[in-house]
């Protein structure tokens, strides 16, 4: 059913495609990195508030900027069937004689891949900043996390990419759903902080599970036990993918 | 195994509220050079976005390569190879990674893969700009390594959708050449989609002239043309053309006679052969014939005497413009229609 040389060449393609796009890859870390210093810079010196006393800001911080980034380039990658689609290579891909899930399968190992580069990257200037990893195997752990945080999100991008015809729903989709996903997420601060109606949002969102693993694998430090949040997590990757193939096989490639 | 490599009954695909193919039926024997002729917006890329498995037709039914277009689209990728109207090349990849990628998307083996690369490159005289990114390539090597791609897992049926659209004289006529040696040396079946009217005429065994997603005509362009009744000959006259009138009435392969403004028109078979024989005649009757002009009946002409209008009338009419302007604003509810 999945095969693997279309898999692989599907991911090859976007590998090259995120290697010779340096200013992509720029500015994909840019925002980030600047939340990362700034934020980090400008609280530096207060404790976290419903954190209990003695986590450093950038020891909370770090994990939430990790999921903002794969928040985005993975809703991205999902999103770039549109742009495929706008330039015609979907066409290419879609008369290839592979399975749906294969074209699927491969575009989110490509994505996948890009989203945990840009990753690695932001983690390793943040421990320039003071950040420290508490235990070598959780961290291992973590990356687990990322990898389902950035497949979550690619099947929610392939979703949003069925439904629409253009880029001109892109802006709404950024504005609309992915800024409320990072803020609800708690990314930046404990979401026990949002009044009551805002926090249930928080908690229906799956970026809020990603982050606060996330959190305590590589940070020490969680709202939710690290079992929940790996149990969640894993439950949100296997229904956006699934979903995000459902709607991507259903929509058309012309 | 059937005989035919595409067989379509009553092909019908609506867009919400346009019918774009309209209960088309026609066969392609195995070797034929296919042509759908037809204004923008006539049906063609629709037709060809439903036998390549792209689009599913909203009813009738279609065979390629003796594979259902609805039951089993992966034989029907396996049998067609197809370059698209519109560039569906990755810009980020250099020509030769295109073709690699799509050789390992249809499943060639490295050692295979390698061989038909630089035989299609040379084919298409690339070889030299294989390793350049195709974002600096020009539209007319865009469309020549789409060529090539479309021929690297040799195909039983290839799809050209406008092959030679926006290209020069010289490249179309190049690529001309290339379609045909294609189609009669490589025994591959055909289906090429044009508004060119020359394009059709020149490489068409059988051409079907489309309008408004219907087929209007179908037969090879010698015998569209022949339904108008041969050429037409203008013999302009100094002196008294009646006589000359008279005597070409009587006459068997002269099927219709006018005059008007001392012109002689004049409809007939194979003009170019009788116009000594009229000259003769007029000579016979003391009449002497200022100025000739013989007029083959061009497939435009089979298109005015079938819709009532030019293609370029068509083109530059209301409704098609709405169409192409919907087309590239947010290409319209379902994009990408002609």
């Amino acid at each position: 059913m999945i095969s693997g040389t279309a898999v692989y060449v599907l991911w090859l393609r976007e590998m090259k495609r995120f290697l010779r796009a340096k200013s992509r890859v720029v500015g994909a870390l840019a925002m980030p990195l600047f939340f990362l210093a700034f934020l980090g810079m400008g609280f530096n010196r207060m404790a976290v508030p419903g954190m209990g006393g003695g986590v450093r800001y950038i020891q909370f911080l770090v994990p939430g900027i990790l999921g903002m980034s794969l928040l985005f380039s993975s809703t991205m990658a999902g999103l770039s069937v549109l742009w495929d689609r706008e330039f015609g290579f979907l066409k290419e891909i879609m008369v290839a004689p592979v399975s749906r899930v294969s074209i699927v399968v491969g575009r989110i190992a490509g994505g996948t891949t890009t989203a945990l580069i840009q990753s690695v990257l932001i983690l390793g200037i943040s421990f320039g900043l003071g950040f420290k990893v508490i235990n070598p195997i959780k961290f291992l752990l973590g990356l687990l996390f990322m990898f389902m945080i950035a497949v979550t999100f690619i099947g929610f991008g392939l979703i949003f990419a069925s439904k629409m015809r253009d880029m001109q729903g892109f802006a709404i989709v950024m504005n609309f759903v992915i800024f409320p996903l990072f803020f609800l997420s708690g990314a930046l601060y404990p979401l026990e902080n949002l009044p009551r109606a805002v926090r249930i949002l928080g908690y229906a969102d799956p970026l809020t599970y990603g982050i606060d693993g996330l959190r305590g694998t590589l940070a020490g430090v969680s709202s939710f036990p690290i079992a929940l949040d790996l149990g969640l997590m894993a439950g949100f990757s296997v229904v956006m993918i699934v979903l995000g193939a459902y709607f991507f096989e259903k929509s058309e490639s012309v | 195994m059937t005989q035919d490599a595409i067989r379509v009954e009553n092909l019908t695909k609506k867009f919400e509220d346009v019918t774009a193919v309209d209960g088309v039926s026609f066969g392609v024997p195995s070797g034929e050079l296919f042509g759908l002729l037809g204004p923008n917006g006539a049906g063609k890329t629709t037709i060809i976005n439903m036998l390549s498995t792209l689009l599913a037709p909203t009813s009738g039914r279609a065979e390629v390569a003796g594979f259902d277009i609805a039951a089993r689209k992966d034989d029907v990728r396996r049998s067609i190879g197809i370059v698209f109207q519109e560039p569906a090349l990755e810009s980020k990849l250099t020509g030769r990674e295109n073709l690699e990628f799509h050789a390992m998307m249809y499943g060639i083996g490295k050692a295979e893969r390698r061989a038909r690369m630089a035989e299609v490159l040379d084919l298409v005289e690339l070889s030299d700009k294989a390793g350049t990114l195709v974002e600096k390539y020009s539209g007319g090597m865009k469309r020549r390594l789409e060529i090539a791609r479309g021929l690297m897992h040799r195909p039983q049926v290839l799809f050209l959708d406008e092959p030679t659209l926006g290209l020069d004289a010289q490249t179309r006529r190049h690529i001309w050449d290339y379609i045909r040696k294609l189609n009669k040396e490589g025994g591959v079946t055909i289906i090429l989609t044009t508004h060119y009217m020359e394009e059709a005429d020149y490489l068409c065994g059988r051409t079907a002239i489309i309008d408004h997603g219907k087929f209007v005509a179908l037969d090879t362009p010698d015998k569209l043309k022949d339904i108008l009744g041969g050429d037409v000959v203008s013999l302009e006259i100094e002196g008294d053309p009646s006589r000359l009138l008279e005597a070409l009435e009587r006459t068997a392969w002269v099927k219709t006679s006018k005059l008007h403004d001392g012109v002689l028109s004049l409809t007939m078979e194979k003009g170019e052969r009788r116009i000594p024989e009229l000259i003769n005649k007029a000579q016979a009757l003391g009449l002497t014939v200022a100025c000739v002009n013989l007029h083959k009946p061009s497939l435009e002409d089979v298109f005015i005497h079938f819709t009532g209008r030019t293609i370029r009338d068509k083109e530059g009419g209301v409704e098609e413009r709405n169409r192409m302007i919907m087309r590239s604003h947010g290409r319209g509810p379902r994009g990408g229609r002609s």
